[in-house]
């Protein structure tokens, strides 16, 4: 879209290669369809079944039981995303970008051959190529995992209530997932290899699992599946997970009525052609490294997204590599997109806002003698009524005591920490210090103010 | 002789806590004096002063209240079967925060017994400078002598007490909080004919130093089911933005409360039935109207607890016209070794955080060899309406006034929350603006932002502020996907050019 501002001819090639259970969706790739967009609205509803039962400490009232309707909720969301589809349709056709709904692929230098459902071939040449095609997510390699188990592909469109849920893996997209299926009313158990949210905080990280669990959703760990099988089909059916300890030879088995993958997402690389045109991918993870303005090792070929090498898979990233990008080519602009300080937040239950360094991280870089952690433990006030959890929301900063005690790490796990951490990582940037943290006045009552 | 305490604080609210134990903390000998005048319906409580009792604390939890009374509408649209009807009882919210507030007044003994600091539940007044005489609720007196003395009294509601019945038969926000039963009797809405059976009415004056109060209470009143009126005189939250004030009161507006506007309250009586009957004059129209109503609750303004201090016998100055006792940037009054902190204070915001951090800056000045001074500038605060919102530095007007439209940039945006979408809540208020400086490095003199969660939205930006943010560096910060928040780091459409600043997309 920024690209057509500068009056150039744009073309963009989508297409979503349909999941092992035939799953697909519509334009605007893994935030709108399948990520974000609808991660949060299902967390949101969650929520709101937390809301409900704080409710009735406030004075309000209602039948006791209170069920879920997953239909209900399934079809507003996908109705939603719909909507979003269609914006972009019709905002790339307002910008007069020609959209392709086909697989495209480098054939040789400058062309590309795109293949649309039917099969039907076309061949295009530009001047410069943006490579932005994502990630999809990764499968165990045992039996049963493509017939039986779905992913977060499937998740959110599911026709039916996936019923006592197994959710493999320890990413955040794993928690997230647990994390609202149980705030449904679903009984959910996940399998963790070895350690939660790897590349996160792990004093957070455990906060969260231990929040997780004392809410009620079951961790199994050190444990790794190796069959799947089919005991009832069904919407949902009933499968048997039959797992093996990675710290000897005990094996598990369990049943359960939906197994969820989410053990990583692998780059979409390794099919394009990339090879045709000789750009360089790592061979183990697939991911294309680039400069700081996103080149590939070929000049003509640029690329964004989560299938940079050695950065943050996140939507707003992506934006804004992609605009300034553009603005670089063809708008005379110098500005290189910022990679340091990159705010982000997972939402799990008890939510998980970062920017900067996490404490091991900082550890290692700076030398523990050169850092200050300053945390709290705070009882967000709307938690007081309904007497929820008074010591789990929990806050930390990391400085760097030879730079001016500079804020180098923000951490924040309570309600609303997207919106809580979305300001501190601005300051953050303006270079904020703890001088200046302590001299700045709260909002009270708020939870951002501790 | 010598001085029995090294400080005396009058008054244990924010400020006056915050100065006390932060002076503990030094050794020295402190000694706080609270005491709570009932109202004149005979509300009275315990120790934390009025943001813990009749402030912040419970004025939030009732917000709380009433955005759960939303969240239950939305529930519903996210798949929750709730059967109808659902309906709130002021009784259960009242005791719960009543014992929440109780739990901090508790709180508040227990520290100040751990920090060493006596606490005396007494009413002061001042003897000479360095003696103050404390009377119990029963009449017994006792003198304290102390080297330095704290006022932090801060303040109480006004009562329009020109008008007929105010006093007799109005509450304010004093009472509101502490009542038992509800304000309003619950709706019977299969009656044929209207009776205004739950009906309360807020009276909001022109002169509303925390004017914010009146339309919070409105909010949350009308989120919990109650129907409720404000009426005002003039422009609501006057002093704030004013682009923002009428975006929050169309809200308002949107969501159930009524508003009489330009009108102005002549005489308040009781009915036969018990209810109080309203007479008031439409200044536009030039109409007077009489309409019935169960409660009435004045929001006129909050003036300084300084009456009983006796401040004359001492010389400590106040303001003519507001009363309010003045200081310099130290804190320190016309007397030396008197100083006041709070709401109590000329020309200071009246708010919890300034009034704790200036009450702890003065003590680490007077025991702890500091000599920082209060920043009273860019001070973040929030408005918890039923659309709430939160704000930082300068509003659009003042800037203009300061700078100059031509060397000012106005950022902004129309927002539609996610969780907005599949609930299908209107958006039409959801809007946020940067005021900026158009030089060079184009440093941000003020934010506004109004949408849920606004206050958790604006604090970290305050820090920023509080750096020296500017519009590149904030445009340099990616956002956080998806929240409210991250639409700040986006904006990119100005006033100026007349372009439609709707969001649209991803």
């Amino acid at each position: 879209q920024e690209a057509a501002k500068y009056e150039k001819k744009v073309m963009v090639l989508d297409f979503v290669t349909p999941t092992p259970l035939g799953n697909s969706w519509g334009l605007g790739g893994t935030c709108v369809n399948v990520g974000c967009i609808p991660k949060k609205l299902m967390h949101q509803a969650a929520l709101l079944g937390q809301a409900l039962q704080d409710s009735r400490k406030f004075g309000w009232q209602f039948t006791e039981e209170v069920k879920h309707n997953w239909m209900t909720m399934a079809e507003s969301v996908q109705n939603y995303i719909g909507s979003l589809n269609w914006g972009y349709r019709v905002a790339l056709r307002e910008k007069n970008v020609t959209y392709e709904n086909a697989y495209g692929e480098f054939v040789g230098p400058h062309t590309i051959k795109a293949t649309n459902k039917r099969g039907v071939e076309k061949l295009y040449t530009a001047e410069r190529f943006l490579i932005a095609t994502g990630e999809r997510p990764r499968y165990l390699g045992i039996p049963g995992d493509k017939e039986y188990c779905i992913s977060s592909d499937d998740l959110f469109s599911l026709p039916y209530c996936p019923g006592k849920t197994l959710v493999v893996g320890a990413s955040y997209v794993a928690l997230e997932c647990a994390g609202f299926l149980a705030g449904l009313g679903l009984d959910v158990t996940v399998m963790v290899r070895s350690i939660l949210l790897r590349g996160f905080d792990q004093d957070i990280a455990n906060k969260i699992g231990e929040y997780m669990e004392e809410h009620g959703i079951n961790f199994i760990r050190q444990f790794v599946p190796i069959k799947v099988e089919q005991v009832e089909k069904g919407t949902p059916g009933r499968l048997r997970v039959i797992a093996k300890s990675t710290k000897g030879n005990q094996i598990i088995e369990g049943e359960y009525n939906t197994v969820l993958l989410a053990i990583g997402r692998d780059a979409c690389t390794r099919k394009i052609g990339l090879d045709k045109v000789g750009v360089k991918i790592n061979e183990k993870t697939g991911k294309i490294p680039v400069n700081d303005e996103e080149q590939t090792n070929v000049p003509y070929i640029y690329a964004v997204g989560d299938i940079l090498q050695d950065k943050l898979e996140l939507t707003p990233l992506a934006i804004q590599a992609g605009r300034l990008l553009v603005q670089r080519l063809y708008a005379g602009a110098t500005s290189k997109c910022d990679y340091v300080n990159v705010p982000t937040t997972v939402f799990t239950p008890l939510e998980y806002g970062a920017c900067g360094y996490s404490e091991e991280a900082a550890v290692e870089k700076f030398g523990e003698k050169n850092i200050e952690v300053y945390h709290s433990h705070f009882w967000p006030l709307e938690w007081t009524v309904p007497s929820r959890d008074n010591n789990k929301c929990y806050a930390k900063i990391i400085c760097n005591i030879q730079d001016n005690e500079r804020v180098i790490g923000f951490h924040v796990l309570g309600p609303n920490a997207g919106e809580v951490t979305q300001g501190f990582a601005a300051a953050m940037k303006c270079g904020l210090t703890k001088e200046q943290l302590d001299s700045t006045v709260g909002i009270h009552p708020v939870c951002a103010e501790v | 002789g010598k001085n029995e305490y090294d400080l005396l604080i009058i008054g244990g609210g924010s400020g006056g806590l915050a100065c006390a134990k932060e002076a503990a903390k030094f050794g020295r000998k402190v000694a706080v004096l609270d005491y709570v005048e009932p109202s004149p319906q005979g509300t009275k409580w315990g120790l934390g002063g009025t943001c813990v009792n009749v402030g912040c604390i419970p004025k939030k939890l009732m917000h709380q209240a009433a955005l759960l009374g939303s969240a239950i509408k939305d529930a519903q649209h996210y798949g929750w079967n709730i059967a109808q009807p659902v309906h709130h009882t002021w009784s259960v919210m009242a005791q719960a925060v009543q014992n929440y507030v109780k739990s901090l007044n508790w709180g508040h003994r227990v520290q100040l017994q751990d920090k060493k600091v006596k606490y005396f539940n007494m009413k002061g007044s001042f003897s000479d400078p360095h003696t103050i005489r404390g009377l119990t609720k029963a009449g017994k007196e006792t003198i304290v002598t102390a080297e330095n003395i704290v006022i932090a009294t801060g303040g109480r509601p006004k009562y329009p007490v020109h008008i007929a019945g105010a006093l007799e038969y109005g509450i304010t926000s004093d009472d509101l909080f502490w009542l038992k039963e509800s304000p309003g009797k619950t709706p019977l809405v299969y009656y044929p004919f209207i009776l205004h059976l739950c009906e309360i009415i807020v009276y909001i004056s022109l002169t509303g130093s925390s004017p914010d109060v009146s339309l919070e209470c409105a909010g949350f009143l009308t989120g919990i089911g109650l129907e409720t009126t404000v009426m005002m005189r003039s422009i609501p939250l006057r002093g704030f933005d004013q682009q923002m004030a009428s975006l929050v009161t169309e809200h308002m507006e949107s969501y159930g409360t009524k508003f009489l506007k330009r009108c102005f309250p002549t005489k308040v009586e009781k009915s036969e039935s018990n209810r109080l009957q309203v007479t008031w004059k439409n200044t536009d129209l030039r109409t007077e109207v009489t309409d019935s109503f169960d409660t009435v609750m004045w929001a006129v303004g909050r003036a300084p607890d300084t009456e009983t201090l006796n401040l004359e016998t001492v010389g400590v100055k106040t303001n003519s016209e507001t009363g309010k006792i003045i200081v310099d940037a130290s804190e320190a009054t016309s007397v030396p070794n008197i100083y006041a902190v709070g709401d109590i204070t000329e020309g200071r915001p009246e708010l919890t955080p300034t009034a704790i951090a200036a009450g702890k800056l003065l003590a680490q000045r007077l025991f702890g060899q500091s000599s920082e001074l209060m920043d009273y500038d860019n001070v973040p605060t929030t408005v918890f309406t039923p659309l709430e919102y939160g704000c930082v530095g300068l509003s659009e007007e003042a800037a203009v006034q300061c700078y100059g439209s031509d060397n000012i940039e106005v950022y902004h945006a129309y927002y539609k929350p996610l969780e907005f979408t599949v609930a299908e809540r209107d958006a039409a208020q959801c809007y946020m603006k940067m005021v900026c400086l158009r030089e060079r490095d184009q440093r941000i003199l003020g934010l506004h932002f109004i949408g849920p969660n606004a206050g958790e939205v604006i604090q970290g930006f305050a820090l920023g502020i509080k750096c020296g943010a500017t519009y590149p560096q904030l445009m340099k910060t990616i956002g956080i996907h998806p929240t409210c928040a991250e639409e700040i780091t986006k904006l990119h459409i100005t006033k100026g050019s007349g372009l439609d600043a709707t969001v649209t997309g991803c």
